[in-house]
């Protein structure tokens, strides 16, 4: 579907995207996940066929986005980042003439426009303008648009940045829908649940380049440990904690408001923590993520 | 799709223009009442000109004797530049107001080129929509020309192409020029341009009497090669001057949409 070499994309002489190699096959759902700047926008407007690569070779369904940009386009569903829904029409209106954009029939876009509007929860809306919906209507409205064409790769940018968990979670029982009909997903996030629960495989973005590549499993497998503990102590700094908790963990990540003991027994480790004396305010076992991963592999947490 | 890409070259020109027109399409779609309003002040404006100065000052002046001979009314010299400076105005007002925003404050354009359309194509179709709202205008006063016996209807018919054709250059133009608006304070700059052309192109004084490097820069100008086309065709026999403001406004109308087409690519697809 995509494969991408050594793909460069550079703003003057920033480098936003720096030397990337990336393959997704048919009907897998890949995630781009990374911090703010990553580089991950700047990917998906490069496969896209929105934005010329600096660098490197890219291919999607086969072909050239150079030369074949409008054909690959063409089967191509994308929810960018930032919803530009067309202020001036309403909900419906915003399908159907998108979909004269692909070059389907008014009938046919109408249908579609209904069908579509169901499966986003916005039927009612139909008739609606676009200014007063709220802004998780819009990207509901948003990815309904980018499936005006039946794509066979859907690029989704921080498909449910901003929406609160319900709709969350419509999004993701949409998205995984498409999935199951064979429907190629490509997503950027920085919520480390919705990659583990979207994605088959995933790679870690950070400073324009891919820090780890493996499924969401494999990554938390390799990059961390079965269970994490987290520490809280009242104290201006945890850092002075730090050093009576050596032994206890296979790795320490001390942070700002907390520590994180990185261990395979979590309710093992925190009996230690208590035999040594070290009363943490509050303490929490929990299941690694790729929260961790990320942490592991930059040294910073994700949501800032 | 398979026979697209069987038939790349064959089907690409039909579809870029299919594309091109589903862009007008949007624009149909989103025209809403309140637009009517808009439509119906740029008619008024040149006929108020028409009366106030064509007539109006008109009776002062007296009728005109044409380099040609003809002798005309004040009125009916006045009246194809209103023509074909409504047509100029309503070609702009569309390509530049308008597109600007769609394209600066609505990030309309950023959808649009994630489907199939070019930038090339977007330009083409918000060209073509702005040339359906210059061309009610100029079939709108061509119907009080010949009401106000200033010219007669075949003249008026043959008027009218000429009259999309200015607006055609005048959109391209306007289209190219908006993609180097940096803010809505451009265009005041713009609009003092554009009133100065609409003063000076031949418009309300033959420009015969104007010193000649005056005269040079004057006959350059877009509207001006616009009033020659109209005049002739509405006051006298066409001949070499308008094919030669036909050509001029050919090329005005291509090298608009082809620095517009370059420069959306280059704004759009960073
Ligand atoms: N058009 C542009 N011109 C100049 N620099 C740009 C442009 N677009 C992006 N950048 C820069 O490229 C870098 C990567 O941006 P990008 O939008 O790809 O990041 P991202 O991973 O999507 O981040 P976020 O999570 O904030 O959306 C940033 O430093 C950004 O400032
Ligand atoms: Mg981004």
């Amino acid at each position: 579907m995509i494969v991408a070499r050594g793909l460069v994309k550079r703003f003057g002489s920033f480098t936003a995207v720096d030397g990337i190699d990336v393959e997704v096959r048919p009907g897998e759902a890949f995630g781009f996940l990374g911090p703010n700047g990553a580089g991950k926008s700047s990917t998906m407007r490069m496969i896209g066929c929105v934005s010329p690569p600096s660098g490197g070779t890219l291919r999607i369904l086969g072909m050239d986005p150079r030369r074949e940009g409008p054909a690959i386009r063409a089967r191509l569903g994308v929810c960018p980042q930032l919803d530009n829904l067309d202020q001036e029409l309403t909900v419906r209106e915003n399908l159907t003439t998108y979909a004269r954009f692909f070059g389907i029939s008014r009938a046919v876009a109408r249908a579609r426009a209904l069908e579509l509007l169901e499966f986003v929860q916005l039927g009612e809306r139909a008739d609606s303008k676009v200014e007063p919906l709220s802004g998780g209507m819009k990207r509901r409205l948003t990815i309904a648009r980018a499936l005006v064409n039946e794509p066979d790769l859907v690029l989704l940018d921080e498909p449910t940045t901003g929406l609160d968990p319900q709709a969350r979670h419509l999004v993701w029982e949409r998205l995984f829908r498409l999935k199951q009909q064979g429907v190629t997903l490509v997503l950027t996030t920085h919520y480390m649940d919705e990659a583990e629960q979207l994605c088959d495989r995933l790679v870690v973005m950070d400073g324009g380049r891919i820090a780890a590549e493996g499924s969401p499993r494999a990554l938390i497998e390799r990059y961390s440990t079965r269970e994490v503990v987290e520490l809280r102590f009242q104290a201006e700094s945890q850092e002075e904690y730090a050093g009576k908790l050596t032994g206890v963990a296979e790795r320490i990540e001390v942070l700002p408001d907390r520590i994180l003991l990185y261990v395979t027994d979590g309710d093992g480790a925190l009996a230690e923590v208590h035999r040594r004396a070290l009363a943490p305010a509050s303490s929490l076992v929990r299941r690694s993520s790729l929260e961790d991963v990320f942490l592991h592999l930059t040294g910073r947490t994700l949501v800032d | 799709m398979v026979t697209a890409l069987a038939l790349p070259r064959l089907l690409r020109l039909p579809a870029a223009g299919r594309r091109a027109v589903s862009v007008t399409e949007r624009n149909v779609v989103a025209l809403k009442s309140s637009y009517w309003v808009v439509l119906i002040s740029g008619f008024f404006e040149p006929v108020l000109y028409l009366l106030s100065i064509g007539v109006g000052v008109g009776k002062l002046v007296g009728d005109l004797t044409l380099p040609g001979g003809v002798v005309v009314t004040y009125a009916a010299f006045v009246a194809p530049a209103m023509l074909a400076s409504s047509a100029m105005t309503g070609a702009l007002a569309e390509t530049t107001f308008n597109f600007f925003g769609k394209m600066k404050y609505l990030k309309l354009y950023e959808g649009f080129i994630a489907t199939p359309v070019r930038p090339f194509e977007l330009a083409l179709g918000e060209l073509a929509w702005a040339m359906v709202r210059g061309s009610v205008y100029s079939a709108a006063f061509l119907v009080v020309m010949v009401a106000m016996d200033l010219t007669t209807a075949p003249r008026a018919l043959l008027a009218f192409p000429a009259a999309v054709l200015v607006g055609f250059a005048f959109g391209g133009l306007g289209m190219a020029l908006s993609t180097f608006m940096r803010s809505w304070q451009d265009f005041d700059l713009m609009g003092s341009a554009q009133f100065a052309l609409f003063l000076f192109s031949g418009t309300f004084v033959p420009p015969d009497g104007y010193p000649v490097a005056i005269r040079w820069l004057v006959e350059a100008s877009p509207l001006y090669q616009a009033v020659v086309l109209i005049r002739g065709i509405t006051l006298g026999s066409p001949g070499w001057s308008q094919v030669g403001a036909t050509v001029y406004l050919l090329a005005a109308t291509v090298l608009g949409l082809v620095v517009a087409g370059r420069r959306m690519t280059k704004l759009l697809c960073k």
